[in-house]
């Protein structure tokens, strides 16, 4: 198992030497840093032939507060389930341009997935067949799993600051 | 099961309707769209389907999701890494045992964490008997769905035992929060696992029954055989997981693939399908109540005495004493470590843990910053991908099936919206 995983990444690494940035090992799982996204596809169609036939998960990471140059990072987490080999792919997306390309033509079952990184973060995926909100309204602002997104409104609802209002009144008299 | 050669697919329900073929070309195509849901019985929650019907069969389909979103990711963002374990009782509510042992895991492996040999005994246990319960409330809709009413009402009697056994457990039925990180919150008395144990033997039985009005009820045949077949390749492509994928005779299961807790040390099977029909996404679903109940049974047996929880566990119900007391020892609890910021106390990098939720693979991928809080928390629910699986395995089926393809998926809209 470990002696096929290392073999893989050295014909990735032979492969598409310029692209990456990293190759790193934590708690037993490997992971890969591309650093150039346009061969994102062919990676996948690379890693999609050598029996990586499980798309565990995708998703996305804002690295805002870890001051990263590239902003985010899109997360492919690709399993082989004859050989039981995992491989995570680390793709690094900068904020000025925060598209990359879709992969539901070789994985359909990342259809949904591309939907929520693109709701929840902001990030384009191109050749995706729909891409619009999934989890939020249409109409929503923001991307609220962006680092700079505020966890509580700017414009608070009446009530709201009426109950603020009231906890502090309670805590004067010392219940909280 | 029928002698076919694996991938062999059953044919096809013979209708005149199926000699038709439709094109959004065709002059004399006249769709009609209508709107399932999002309050429809058998949707089973807030989902909402726009479907373009010609006549009764279903050309396109479009599943609109996020009724229910709540934004579990973000708050988890902003909590520290104990107090997020009761938001993932409100993932899939029907069996929060596997959520919250698949969060507990993920934050285990990243501190680095073992629980003691009971506490994984217990996890085991306990999530084993709240696959049993999912299962149960499945078979008990997808019944009712598709039209029978006695099933609904049995498997109900059986799943109430079940929460009983919880409510003995933990003292909660539903949203339990039960498993921790480092093992479980509290030892459970010798009576109720003999209960437990006793309980065994009744289900074995019970599940013989549900057999006995399903299996080969002739109305049940033909509504599930031949209906939303996908085959083991596509299934994989369109991310499948859990029972759906067995179905079609794959055998990915994660408590084989990827071992944790008691798994490795209980003998148990994987059950598989052959057609990948809904039939057979059924009957994988019943075996595997089976292979739960022979879990539960070895688990007891072999249940071993000590500890419950990790002597480092970081948990919010610690008593005052022993929090005071582990201050003085240590400088510093783990908890009251937790709560600073700023200070790294846990190991930075980002890893992802899985287990076999009743539903499907349940992921969690966790990037830590070395705070107390997780700075990025995604779980990857198997109902929000199998939804978007709904329209490949419904083309071209009728309204009426749909009903049983929704319910063959076992889709809950809380993992779903999250």
């Amino acid at each position: 198992m470990k002696d096929r995983l290392s073999e893989i990444v050295r014909e990735i690494k032979e492969t598409f030497r310029e692209a990456l940035s990293e190759i790193g090992e934590f708690r037993g799982q490997t992971y890969i840093i591309v650093s150039q996204k346009g061969i994102l596809k062919e990676l996948i169609k690379f890693l999609k032939e050598r029996g990586f036939n499980h798309l565990q998960t995708l998703t996305a990471v804002d690295y805002l507060n870890f001051g990263k140059k590239p902003r985010f990072e899109v997360i492919y987490q690709l399993y082989n389930i004859n050989e039981r080999i995992a491989l995570r792919l680390r793709v690094e997306v900068s904020e000025e341009d925060p598209s990359i390309e879709s992969i539901t033509d070789l994985f359909p079952g990342a259809n949904f997935l591309e939907r929520e990184v693109f709701d929840l973060f902001g990030i384009t995926f191109k050749g995706h067949p729909n891409l619009k909100r999934i989890l939020l309204p249409d109409n929503w602002k923001g991307h609220p799993l962006r680092k700079d997104y505020p966890l509580e409104p700017e414009e608070k609802p009446e009530d709201f600051i009426k109950l603020k209002e009231w906890k502090k009144r309670l805590e004067e008299y010392g219940i909280k | 099961m029928k002698k076919e050669e694996p991938g062999v697919l059953m044919p096809e329900k013979k209708s005149i309707y199926k000699e038709i073929t439709y094109s959004f070309e065709d002059p004399f195509f006249s769709p009609f769209e209508i709107q399932m849901g999002p309050q429809h019985p058998s949707t089973h929650g807030v989902l909402k389907l726009r479907l373009i019907l010609e006549g009764e069969k279903i050309v396109d389909l479009e599943p609109v999701v996020g009724f229910l979103h709540r934004g579990v990711e973000k708050l988890a963002e902003n909590m520290n890494y104990a107090q997020v374990l009761p938001l993932t009782d409100r993932l899939d509510y029907i069996s929060a045992m596997n959520n919250n042992t698949g969060y507990a895991l993920v934050v285990e492996r990243l501190l680095g964490i073992e629980p003691p040999p009971r506490g994984k005994y217990l996890r085991s246990m306990v999530c084993e008997l709240a696959r049993i319960a999912s299962h149960l409330l499945w078979l008990a809709t997808h019944a009712l769905d598709i039209g029978a009413m006695t099933v609904f009402l049995y498997c109900f009697r059986e799943r109430e035992m079940i929460l009983n056994f919880f409510e003995k457990i933990c003292g909660a039925r539903l949203t339990v929060s039960y498993p921790r990180i480092g093992g479980v919150r509290l030892d459970v008395e010798e009576s109720v696992l003999e209960e437990i144990y006793n309980f065994i033997p009744y289900m074995y039985e019970k599940i013989e029954e549900y057999e006995g009005l399903l299996s080969e009820n002739r109305i049940w045949l033909d509504r599930t055989k031949g209906v939303g077949v996908i085959t083991g390749e596509e299934a994989l492509a369109y991310g499948l997981t859990g029972p759906s994928l067995r179905g079609s005779g794959i055998p990915y299961d994660v408590r084989k693939h990827f071992p944790y807790d008691a798994y490795p040390e209980v003998e148990f099977e994987v059950p598989v399908g052959k057609n990948g029909d809904t039939y057979d996404r059924y009957w994988v679903r019943l075996q595997e109540m089976r292979q739960s109940l022979r879990i539960v049974k070895q688990c007891i047996e072999k249940m071993p005495e000590g500890p419950v929880c990790a002597e480092l566990s970081p948990d919010l119900d610690m008593p005052l004493y022993k929090r005071a007391y582990r201050a003085e020892a240590f400088g510093e609890s783990t908890l009251i470590a937790f709560l600073n910021e700023g200070a790294q106390i846990v190991p930075k990098g980002e890893l992802y843990s899985a287990v076999e939720g009743a539903k499907g693979e349940l992921g969690f991928y966790l990037v830590s910053d070395g705070s107390g809080k997780p700075y990025r928390l995604h779980i990857r629910a198997p109902s929000f991908i199998h939804i978007s699986a709904l329209k490949k395995l419904s083309q071209g089926h009728f309204l009426a099936d749909l009903v049983a393809i929704i319910g063959t998926l076992d889709i809950v809209m809380g993992e779903c919206d999250r």
